[in-house]
């Protein structure tokens, strides 16, 4: 996390550089929502299957922003308790006996005394409406499919003022509001009034070019003869007809375990020895091992050939 | 990956102006362009113009592909709006001076809710006549005994009615047994969320409230608040064969997923013959008739083959994993008749009961007495089946109410079916 917290950027250039610095190769109609949503103030709803990347933009606007990154991990059942606040009742708990040793009889006076600030326990959507060194943080709403309507009507009302309300204490505003990033696996339509508050994108796979350019940032240790076929192949794998497709950072993972094996060059055995790496359903393994990947292989590397 | 966009078009391009938005001008342009939208089917509201003029003015105009993407961040607001709008972009923009005319000039016929005003008004005029009809027919014309007599045949009518077969019904039986349907509700048995509320007899100590009525004493009486987990109905998906062979019940079907979409939240529903096809949305439109207009616009086999294999196959590759989350039951409904004969059906079809809480099959051959799962497609189906009914006629979607009320265990019953049919087959 870097320290002193860093001016939003002034164009989609600027946007584009800024995510490059911290090595997220974005094409240029991620960074142009991105843009905007960081000038209009408004929550970036990215979509996409999974491994695409998507909860890595919210990592690095953070850091190259200097921002603190709050993330609020969704699932099914998440409620206030977990996702706002929550009271910390041993310590309120002691906080009596201790006034009652004291000889303290006041209920109101205790009451008071014991919900306030101190006892609170912040939970990530409260902890996002404070600024941190005068910044205002990220806050990184990951796979918000996972939760349940009851809570996507909550965040709802959040989201559009950016102003919590604790009974006890009163209603807790932001004096900034946060930069929020909502990703979804689309694993649940997400209803529309919420996506209607956010800027919408679908985060696709990269084509091979950019996937080239993410592998050697991200791994860039590896022989380029190896991440061309290894693009090539990964490449060749999304246009057939798989369960799950491998994602970016199956490749990135692909790319790092066949450097640490010394791998130079792809071949047929290496490949299906590690298929798991990139495939994680047991009939599409099956329907790739042996000749299928030879074959997706040979063309690979006569393609290379071909280009020189 | 961009989209494949012309070079702007020289001085009709959004940068006529020079980088600059240019005041008014532009922003009327953004409208009718919004309008445009509108008017090709994308959900665009006055906020949304508003946002977009802001975010133009924001991102600048120096290229034509952030100028793209600046609107299409606005004004998409799904994946599948992006073709939509990718074509009315393409279209409105290389010359938007020219269309801004036309547009002008065509505003009043393009809008879409004067498009079909003909056809819905044609609709609402022959309901209010049937209705008036329908009120002079209910009048009491004769004496309270003619009505007794009247009453008692409409009740063994409606017995007759509930054990006919859809297929051997007249077009009146059929109108009637629609609004029967209609009126249908079915009761799908609730499960455990891992969510919770209050609740005096739970069995989980609720500490939060514990502790505030605990304060109202002061602290001396502790008295445990309790909380248990709410339960809820799970998601219902509906898979619905519309071929040839299953044309009567089909339409008889798509009513009563009409029915069942406007009772509960959380029902999907597709219906397959050649290919797949989502009618969620269309089947959420209060108005039967209308619904059904939509879907018989969208949907393109109606009555034709049947490829269950093909077509459970893009269900579990694109639907699955976005509809039946959070323990969903799954109603197949399909005579088992396959075109393909079955061919890599019996794969599909694991995965889908493997995905799913609950999977029952609605057959409407199972009306027959002596059913024996004799084509390949029934054979391929029935071992991944927790449940076996037959559909058609109203007492057998009466029936349903049972199967649905019962998730407690899966029973695969189709399994059992099948051994049976084997075992015969032996002897």
């Amino acid at each position: 996390m870097s320290d002193a917290p860093r001016a939003l950027p002034e164009t989609i250039d600027a946007t584009v550089e800024l995510l490059s610095q911290g090595d997220y190769v974005a094409d240029r109609s991620l960074a142009t929502v991105a843009f905007l949503s960081l000038r209009m103030g408004r929550p970036i709803f990215l979509e996409g299957e999974a491994g695409v990347g998507k909860t890595e933009i919210a990592k690095v606007l953070a850091h190259s922003l200097g921002r603190k990154l709050v993330r609020l991990q969704c699932y099914e059942g998440l409620d206030t308790a977990s996702a706002v606040y929550e009271w910390n009742y041993a310590r309120q708990m002691l906080e009596i006996r201790l006034a009652e040793a004291a000889g303290e009889t006041d209920r109101e006076k205790l009451a008071r005394g014991i919900f306030t600030e101190e006892f609170l326990i912040r939970r990530p959507l409260l902890q996002a409406l404070e600024s941190h060194n005068g910044a205002a943080p990220v806050l990184l709403i990951d796979e918000l499919d996972r939760t349940d309507e009851p809570f996507e009507a909550y965040l709802l009302e959040v989201l559009s003022d950016y102003q919590i309300t604790i009974p006890e204490i009163g209603t807790i505003k932001a004096a900034e509001p946060p930069i929020v990033v909502i990703t979804s696996n689309r694993t649940r339509e997400i209803h529309d009034a919420l996506k209607r508050r956010c800027l919408y994108h679908w985060v696709d796979y990269p084509s091979a070019e950019r996937e080239l350019e993410i592998l050697a940032r991200k791994a860039p240790g590896a022989p380029e003869r190896l991440t061309r076929e290894i693009v090539g192949f990964i490449q060749a794998l999304r246009k057939m007809d798989l369960f799950k497709v491998p994602g970016v950072a199956e490749t990135i993972d692909w790319t790092k375990a066949l450097s640490e094996l010394d791998v130079i060059a792809l071949d047929p055995e290496t490949v299906n020895n590690t298929l798991g790496v990139i495939l994680k359903y047991q009939d599409d393994i099956a329907k790739m091992q042996g000749s299928e990947a030879a074959r997706i292989l040979r063309q690979v590397q006569a393609e290379a050939a071909a280009l020189g | 990956m961009s989209p494949d966009m012309p070079p702007a078009a020289g001085a009709g391009g959004p940068e006529r102006d020079g980088g600059s938005t240019g005041g008014g001008r532009f922003a009327e342009n953004i409208m009718y362009f919004a309008r445009a939208l509108r008017a090709a089917g994308l959900p665009v509201g006055p906020g949304q113009m508003l946002d977009a003029i802001r975010a133009v003015e924001i991102a600048g105009l120096r290229r034509r592909d952030d100028f793209y993407w600046t609107l299409h961040a606005i004004f998409v607001k799904r994946r599948d709006q992006k073709e939509l709008f990718d074509q009315a972009f393409q279209i409105f923009w290389r010359n938007p001076e020219l269309l801004e005319k036309m547009m002008s000039l065509l505003m009043p016929v393009v809008h879409p809710d004067i498009e079909e005003t003909p056809a819905e008004k044609k609709k609402a005029m022959r309901r209010v006549a049937e209705a008036l009809a329908r009120a002079q027919e209910d009048q009491p014309v004769g004496e309270k005994k003619e009505l007794e007599v009247d009453m008692s045949l409409t009740v063994s009518d409606e017995e007759r009615l509930q054990a006919k077969d859809f297929e051997d019904m007249t077009a009146e039986e059929l109108e009637r047994a629609r609004k029967a349907i209609q009126r249908m509700r079915l009761p799908l048995a609730d499960i455990k969320t891992r969510r919770f509320a209050p609740q005096a007899h739970g069995r989980r100590v609720d500490m939060r409230r514990s502790f505030r009525s605990t304060l109202k004493s002061g602290g001396d009486i502790v008295k445990l608040e309790h909380r248990a987990r709410v339960r809820r109905h799970p998601p219902l998906v509906i898979l619905c064969d519309i071929s040839g062979s299953m044309e009567r019940y089909s339409r008889m079907m798509l009513h009563f997923m009409h029915a069942v979409t406007n009772d509960r939240d959380r029902v999907h529903s597709f219906v397959f013959g050649t290919r797949l096809t989502n009618i969620s949305r269309h089947l959420r439109h209060r108005d039967i008739d209308l619904a059904l207009e939509r879907i018989g616009d969208q949907v393109q086999d109606w009555s034709g083959g049947t490829r269950i294999g093909a077509t459970l196959a893009e269900f579990n590759q694109y639907w699955s994993r976005r509809v039946l989350g959070q323990g969903a039951v799954v109603l197949l409904i399909t005579d088992g008749l396959d075109r393909d004969a079955g061919e890599g059906l019996e794969k599909e079809m694991e995965r889908l009961h493997k995905s799913c809480r609950r999977l029952i099959w609605l057959n409407p051959l199972l009306r027959y007495d002596g059913f024996k799962p004799r084509a390949r497609g029934i054979r391929a189906i029935l071992p991944h089946v927790d449940e076996f009914l037959p559909v058609h006629n109203l007492q057998s979607l009466g029936d349903l109410t049972a199967a649905l009320s019962d998730l407690g265990r899966r029973r695969n019953a189709g399994a059992g079916i099948m051994a049976e049919a084997e075992a015969e087959a032996q002897t």
